[in-house]
């Protein structure tokens, strides 16, 4: 049995497609400051740091070293993680952990990247192997339009359906003062705009971005004692899978009865921990990790919010727009920002912020219940759900 | 240039190189002599579940066991999945641009379980098809790479 943890702090800073004003520390400074600052705290407090970005994205390596004056961990115990696009998930799944074991009480998280610093589609390719995939492979769009093509093979879904979820999440942004775009796109703009890799086209696609999260996990005592409503955790979950770029496209999966097996699994596991029998119904507003607009459809059926091939009527019902039953990304997502070792970990504090009821214009009313995902590499998946009401159990 | 850019400073990595050596391993080795020698697939049995990795690995990640029965495997299969790639971009092992448009699939060869990204013969997503038959074109010279596949030949067109 874990110990009961909260989020009780939140920092971000602005999401913006280039940041030649300041280093990779100097914008960490800037989120961990105003968390710490949101949890009424100052870094003396913090007892332990977890720190992620991708390495390879910026050229340079070993952020837990020598981001230690701007995170505020000199001196403490600092963990590094880097697990491709979920690297912000993982972050904040591994603070939970260190609190809910009842090691420490108060423990900053911290996600960040400037991808601005280097060619992200050349730095995603030397994540994987040198013999099989990297001669072939061609990054992250390429690998997600393969995703595309099954998905609109195996369902009978369209461009026209992915291209919902891209103004959806696009006209969300628009109230959201932190997002990188700010655009107003049309279902036509999207489906005019040019093919990157067949289906997936521009206006499909998340941006580059440069950005930094910072999140304040707590002890069940050292959050009640906090100025800010704490954001319970609820329970988390993940699952890895593959070994190759080549092997998310195996359909035994599928055959088998999974239809996105790592997604499907942490969200089983964790619904049953939480009791979740009924997404759709009993959580209120979803924080998920899109890379691109196909993922708001297939996603939805992995999470158990529909059936299989019913992701684009549930999206077309607007029921995940503003006002619908669940909304999925009032912040825009990462359709609309992708800072990638900060995007996990910004899915995070959006939920925070709207447990707390603090979302802004972007507010959902009276949020219960909040979900939030972190998607990388060969399709594996990070689930974490948040509540106003402090959980029973706490479920390993 | 802007003022902004004038004042803010950046610096690129310029062309300084920093070399690596990767090892295949016995069963990738093997792999890529074959494929550069005698144009053939090879691929390895795991002895519990039955399934045909290809290119070979050493475990079979669901039984968790060593694999160690190589088998050969075809050079022809059928597409899984595909897109047209059409972005630039450079690709990391060159430091070029990867010349674009071109096809490219998830192909399941026969005699494996596994699939195989590579290049399609094929630029217009309107000619390919979930199923249809491909069949592996060699390049001339071959060096024990995946490069020495140049692309996989569409046998038919709808
Ligand atoms: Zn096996």
């Amino acid at each position: 049995m874990g110990k009961r943890v909260a989020v009780v702090g939140v920092g971000m800073t602005k999401q913006r497609s280039s940041r030649p004003d300041v280093n990779g520390q100097e914008l960490i400074n800037e989120a961990v400051r105003m968390a710490l600052d949101d949890a009424g705290m100052t870094r003396r407090d913090i007892d332990a740091v977890v720190i992620g970005n991708m390495d390879h994205f910026e050229g340079i390596n070993y952020v837990d070293t020598w981001s230690v004056d701007g995170s505020g961990a000199l001196m403490k115990p600092i963990m590094k993680l880097t697990t491709g696009g979920t690297t912000g998930s993982t972050v904040a799944m591994a603070a939970y952990y260190h609190v809910a074991s009842g090691l420490f009480d108060r423990v900053l998280a911290i996600g960040w990247e400037k991808n601005s610093e280097s060619d992200t589609t050349g730095a995603i390719i030397t994540a994987f192997d040198p013999f099989w995939d990297r001669p072939i492979f061609a990054g992250a769009v390429a690998g997600l339009a393969l995703e595309a093509t099954q998905y609109m093979h195996l369902t009978g879904a369209t461009e026209e359906d992915a291209a919902y979820v891209a103004v959806r999440d696009r006209t969300h942004a628009l109230n959201n003062p932190y997002a990188h775009l700010h655009i107003n796109l049309t279902i036509d703009d999207v489906l005019k705009s040019p093919y990157l890799s067949w289906p997936v086209k521009m206006g499909d696609m998340c941006p580059r971005t440069d950005g930094a999260c910072a999140v304040v996990f707590a002890s069940e005592n050292a959050a009640e004692d906090s100025p800010q409503k704490p954001a319970w955790v609820l329970g988390v979950a993940d699952r890895h899978l593959w070994a190759y770029t080549s092997d998310p496209y195996v359909n035994q999966a599928i055959e088998n009865g999974w239809w996105f097996p790592a997604m499907e699994w942490s969200a089983r596991e964790l619904y049953d921990k939480v009791g979740i029998t009924d997404p759709l119904e009993q959580i209120d507003v979803a924080e998920l990790y899109l890379p691109y607009s196909f993922a708001g459809l297939r996603y939805m059926e992995a999470l158990g919010f529909c059936g299989r091939g019913e992701g684009p009527a549930l999206v077309r019902s607007g029921a995940t727009d503003m006002g619908g039953k669940c909304p999925v990304n009032p912040s825009g997502g990462p359709l609309c920002s992708n800072a990638i070792g900060a995007t996990g970990l910004i899915r995070v504090a959006e939920c925070a912020w709207q447990i707390q009821g603090r979302a802004g214009d972007r507010q959902v009313p009276e949020v219960k219940v909040a979900l939030a995902t972190g998607f990388g590499g060969c399709f594996w998946s990070d689930i974490l759900l948040f509540g106003a009401e402090k959980p029973e159990k706490v479920r390993g | 240039m802007n003022e902004e850019k004038k004042q803010l400073i950046t610096v690129e990595s310029g062309e300084a190189e920093q070399p690596f050596r990767w090892s295949a391993g016995i069963y990738g080795s093997k792999f890529l002599t074959e494929l550069r020698d005698n144009k053939r697939f090879v691929g390895i049995r795991c002895p519990r579940c039955g399934k045909v990795y290809m290119p070979p690995r050493r475990v079979c990640g669901p039984c968790f066991v060593e694999l160690t029965e190589l088998v050969p495997v075809s050079d022809e299969g059928g597409i899984i999945t595909y897109t047209v790639v059409s972005f630039g971009f450079v690709d990391p092992a060159t430091g070029k641009q990867k010349p674009v448009p071109y096809g490219y699939a998830a192909i399941k060869l026969d005699g494996a379980d596994t699939y195989l990204l590579h290049f399609l013969d094929e630029t217009d997503p309107a000619k390919i098809r979930v199923g249809a038959r491909v069949k592996a074109v060699f390049e001339e010279e071959r060096t024990g790479s995946m490069l020495d596949i140049r692309y996989f030949q569409l046998l038919e067109r709808p």
